[in-house]
């Protein structure tokens, strides 16, 4: 072993498994069960990283989730690359290789801490003081050297190559923390027969206890885990170690992070590298434990300087001594346990300076060399603190500093439940505060540090009777807040907050310690200021003269640590990222050489170029077909519902501007839907194939919306209508025929139908059979030619597809079909509209049926607005140059509106557009403009119908 | 995540459940003779309280109906659910 600082015996660490791994490239050796951070330690490595705005070296402070310097990167190999985690989290395997952070160009020579010199510019608020300008120095200059200089680890630029899975759980009782709380109210829950989860974020369930010396209702605590442990296994109790509960959500539900693969060195290549649980407990029990309070004096960010439980855990869990001379400050009775701990373990405690000012009980029985009344004023020691100067003048030299401030109760969880926190002057902390049913809380995040108070308290918490009384404990934090004069004293260790930014906030007039925080980042790096926010909190509390209720707390926030992206995506990327959604002839569509654009989840062809063609040349084919002989496009995507029921006719009356009572079966009528309000929702074909029975269509993307507005009136304002609504959108593959040969096209295909003008004339359906399979027959045209479409079971499209392109047909896509509407002056839904967008706007006011007493939206349309003369409505805009769609039109130097469509138009040889203007059919003839970045556009009011005016075409 | 109890399907979660608006607000009859005012109440005057909140939701991924769901908007805790038609409860 060539680890220096390793005990010969003791901790749960293995000696006879000797563990290799790297760190900035340096071979070590660990052991089993080692972390990264306990490893580097045993090692002798305390500088780990350089801090966030000031470059300054950094050690690590913590044993645990609190850890606010010691991040690292980890590289597994093959991509797998994840910066920002915690040394004190990372569980050590065979040929881990891990780099420090923010430094350069190495950990021990950092060209970047020469920022110390600055760091009067890097002081609280200098992003929005120094940095101002010339506003142009801030892209050019400025953002990118603080981005350069400043910073956490780097994100990997691969895709990540790992699997992760999310799993789905309920249960009776779900408890957060295995330390003696949580194993106590698991062992009370499950007495009771609940089916019970127990998740803790460590590799080893136990808590405090893997550390503990004494004993637990009378049995070593090490022999009680055992037994605790054996008797939850017997009982069928869920154990998750690895797994950190990172949020709570409405209605018990917590996301659990459960680290799978991290921590081998070779995992099985099924296994995911984490599972994101989503658990839905009746009960919850937090038994979240504590973080020691660190103490804010200058210098005491220097590596060496450590929290006096993490040192204690260092040495009874890992067998690592942080250090040999140690000089302790404390403030709390626990920092005696620990000075205790280190010297049974032959390390020299030089002094413990304890801040209270008078000697406790503890303090006078401890045999240690205590200064009462005293702190520590500065430090020293350029990549690890060599000496420790006291508020008396006392230099000591040493190669720790343990500090100890007291508790922090981890009540993140809690609070995040929306439970209220209450402060405890007793503990100067907050803790749970009254209990209204959504959490238990047991232990130290529940104000109790006596183990068996804590023990006391999870048996009552898993127990049938809910929350118990708070135990009280004999442990009290600094009733003092810091107070330093000189030198850099820091709050927020990972975001370089010292007590002067807090300092200059108040002065600057800063009271809400939600805008302190804002103002210095106190609080705001991703450990969320475990260890920073409740100093911060005390200091301001302090500088203003205010009791830290009146002060209150920052919002606790989900994630109480980092989760991984790939967590939360889960299944969901790439491929199943969302679902494609393809009409059944795709393949016949895809293998005539279709350009593909996603229309919501739908994949619609676009256009057909044909040998060297661009867009613009197939596009132009594709309407030339259309206008002078006949084309065929898979419509199959727009929206379908069938709608049925003795009341089909009323309710659809209710629902649609037009008069569908009205309409003989074999007919079909255009109709508009509108939103109570009176806007446009959505447009389409309403076809009647018998009294009772209507067949529906909605745009491609209103399908959904259109479906749950009618179930909506349906099932709440008309439910004594006797009508049924099925969609069936996807039951009907659809072939639109359009142009003057389109009777010829189809004429062969259709066995039962007569295709004569005056039996199937425009606006017409008739059931039968084409290609041999059952169908309905629409005659209908959004092209303003001669038009079919035909729909057939989804099954039998491609059939019919590839049947009638035989016949010569040419097939078009989506822009053809935009081209030939824009022409003919058809409006699309979400484009010419806009959800403030009414039927005479958009010169549709004829589908109204002026002789029905009401119908959605119809008495909006009545408003007072709706009926101004300067409303926006279509018209069409003739330019000489092709306009863009969204580009504004001005009269006079003001805006009157804005360009909707714009299109070559392949028909008239000439650029067309359609747009909403105010006021816009009295404005016909006239000259508008359409101001671009480069030039203005002249443009002049038409009619939006530019060919056929008459719809002669329509006719054949 | 809420827990939503559909009064059709039972206890499922929030995203099975698409969300309706304020409960309780009848489409008028006789809207032709409303005047704009009380129009314009019912278009989109809400209640929008801290506190219990009365709210339509529909499982939208389940049975697909509509039904109404006491909600206390400040600790998102549901109090109770109901179909459509029934009183709130008290
Ligand atoms: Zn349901």
């Amino acid at each position: 072993m060539t680890q220096p600082f390793r005990t010969s015996e003791g901790g749960r660490i293995d000696r006879q498994r000797p563990i290799a791994f790297e760190f900035d490239g340096r071979r070590l050796t660990g052991c089993h069960s080692d972390t990264l951070a306990s490893a580097l330690l045993a090692n002798g490595v305390h500088l780990v990283g350089r801090s966030f705005k000031y470059h300054r070296p950094r050690g690590i402070v913590s044993a645990g989730a609190e850890e606010p310097n010691a991040l690292v990167t980890i590289d597994r190999g093959n991509g797998r690359i994840t910066p920002n985690l915690r040394a004190t989290q990372a569980e050590l395997y065979d040929g881990m290789r891990a780099r420090s952070q923010n430094r350069f160009p190495s950990l021990s020579f950092d060209l970047g801490a020469v920022s110390n010199a600055i760091s009067p510019l890097l002081s609280a608020g200098f992003y929005y003081k120094t940095f101002m300008w010339p506003r142009s120095f801030w892209r050019h200059v400025y953002e990118p050297a603080i981005r350069a200089a400043a910073g956490l680890g780097r994100a990997p630029a691969a895709a990540d190559p790992d699997r992760y899975l999310q799993q789905y759980m309920h249960c009776d009782v779900l408890i957060i923390g295995a330390g003696p709380a949580g194993l106590a109210a698991a062992l009370a829950a499950a007495a009771r027969k609940a089916r019970v989860v127990v998740c803790d974020e460590q590799a080893e369930l136990g808590g405090s206890l893997l550390t503990e010396n004494s004993e637990v209702e009378g049995k070593p605590a090490s022999d009680w885990l055992v037994n605790a442990l054996h008797m939850l296994r017997d009982a069928d109790v869920m154990l998750l170690p690895r797994t950190t509960a990172f949020g709570w959500f409405p209605g018990n539900m917590i996301g659990a992070v459960q680290r799978v693969t991290d921590h081998l060195p070779d995992p099985h290549p099924r296994l995911p590298r984490e599972r994101l649980w989503h658990i839905r407990a009746r009960e919850v029990v937090v038994a979240a434990g504590a973080v020691e309070r660190p103490l804010v004096f200058s210098g005491n960010d220097r590596p060496g300087v450590m929290l006096a439980d993490a040192a204690r855990t260092y040495l009874l869990r890992y067998g690592v001594k942080v250090g040999s001379r140690v000089v302790v400050a404390a403030e709390s009775d626990s920092a005696y346990a620990a000075a205790v701990a280190l010297r049974q373990a032959g390390i020299a405690i030089v002094a413990m300076v304890d801040r209270r000012p008078a000697a406790s009980d503890v303090a006078r029985s401890s045999g240690l060399p205590v200064r009462i009344a005293a702190s520590i004023a500065d430090t020293s020691g350029s990549l690890r603190i060599n000496r420790a100067t006291l508020s008396n003048g006392e230099k000591i030299s040493c190669d720790a500093l343990l500090m100890c401030g007291g508790w922090i109760p981890t009540v993140h969880l809690f609070a995040q439940s929306r439970e209220k926190l209450r402060f405890d002057e007793a503990l100067q902390a907050f803790l749970p505060g009254v209990w209204t049913g959504h959490a238990r809380c047991a232990g130290a995040c529940n104000g109790a540090f006596d183990l068996t108070a804590c023990i006391e308290e999870g048996y009552a918490a898993g127990g049938a009777n809910g929350q118990p009384q708070r135990a009280r404990h004999p442990e009290c934090a600094p009733a003092l807040p810091p107070s330093v004069h000189k030198g850099m004293a820091f709050v927020d260790f990972q975001n370089d907050v010292t007590i002067k930014d807090l300092r200059t906030a108040t002065q600057e007039g800063f009271r809400s310690i939600e805008h302190v925080k804002r103002y210095t980042t106190t609080g705001m790096a991703t450990d969320q200021g475990k260890l920073a926010n409740l100093n911060a909190l005390a200091i301001v509390a302090d500088l203003l003269h205010q009791p830290i209720p009146r002060i209150g707390h920052t919002t606790f926030r989900m994630p109480y640590t980092p989760v991984t992206f790939g967590a939360l995506a889960g299944s969901a990327r790439g491929d199943l990222f969302e679902p494609v959604r393809r009409t059944p002839m795709h393949d016949q569509v895809a293998a005539l050489g279709a350009v593909f654009e996603n229309v919501g989840t739908w994949q619609r062809a676009r256009y057909f170029p044909q040998g060297s063609e661009d867009m613009h040349r197939a596009v132009a084919r594709e309407c030339r077909a259309v206008r002078n002989a006949v084309g065929m496009f898979d419509a199959t995507t727009l929206g379908k519902i069938e709608v049925t029921g003795p009341d089909a006719a009323e309710f659809l009356d209710r629902i649609y501007t037009g008069s569908l009572s009205r309409l003989a079966p074999g007919r079909c009528r255009y109709g508009l839907l509108l939103t109570e309000a009176g806007y446009v929702l959505d447009d389409g074909v309403i076809a009647r194939l018998g009294p009772d029975r209507f067949h529906v269509t909605t745009t491609t993307n209103g399908a959904a919306s259109v479906l749950h507005h009618m179930e909506d009136y349906r099932q709440t304002e008309f439910p004594e209508l006797r009508v049924w609504l099925t969609s069936v959108t996807e039951q009907w593959a659809v072939i639109a025929l359009q142009g003057p040969l389109a009777r010829q096209a189809i004429a062969s295909h259709v066995q039962d139908i007569d295709l004569a003008p005056d039996a199937l004339p425009h606006m017409s359906v008739r059931e039968g059979h084409i290609c041999g399979v059952p169908a309905r027959l629409f005659r209908v045209s959004f092209t303003g030619e001669l038009g079919y479409e035909i729909n057939v079971p989804a099954d039998h499209g491609p059939m019919v597809w590839q049947a009638i392109h035989a016949g010569n047909v040419t097939a078009y896509g989506t822009e053809t079909m935009h081209v030939l509407r824009a022409e003919k002056g058809y409006i699309v839904v979400g484009q010419e509209t806009d959800g403030t967008v009414i039927p005479s706007d958009v010169g549709l006011g004829w589908t109204i049926g002026r002789e029905k007493p009401d119908f959605v939206g119809k008495r909006s349309l009545a408003r007072p607005d709706m009926l101004r003369h300067d409303r926006k409505q279509l018209v069409g805009l003739l330019s000489a140059d092709l306009l863009e769609e969204g580009a504004q039109v001005i009269s006079d130097g003001a805006g009157i509106g804005h360009v909707t469509s714009a299109y070559w138009s392949e028909t008239l040889q000439s650029p067309i557009a359609l747009g909403l203007i105010a006021a816009g059919r009295s404005r016909i003839g006239e000259i508008l403009h359409v101001p671009m970045p480069d030039r203005t556009i002249a443009v002049r009011v038409t009619d939006p119908v530019f060919y056929d005016r008459q719809g002669a075409r329509l006719h054949g | 995540m809420l827990l939503i109890d559909c009064p059709w399907c039972g206890a499922r979660p929030e995203n099975e459940f698409r969300y309706g608006g304020e409960a309780h607000i009848a489409r008028p009859q006789d809207a032709a003779s409303l005047d704009d005012a009380a129009w314009t109440a019912f278009l989109y005057m809400r209640n929008n309280p801290k506190g219990r909140h009365a709210e339509r939701w529909r499982h939208i991924h389940g049975c697909g109906r509509f039904f109404n769901c006491l909600r206390d908007t400040v600790s998102d805790r549901i109090e109770a659910t109901y179909k459509p038609g029934e009183p709130a409860p008290q």
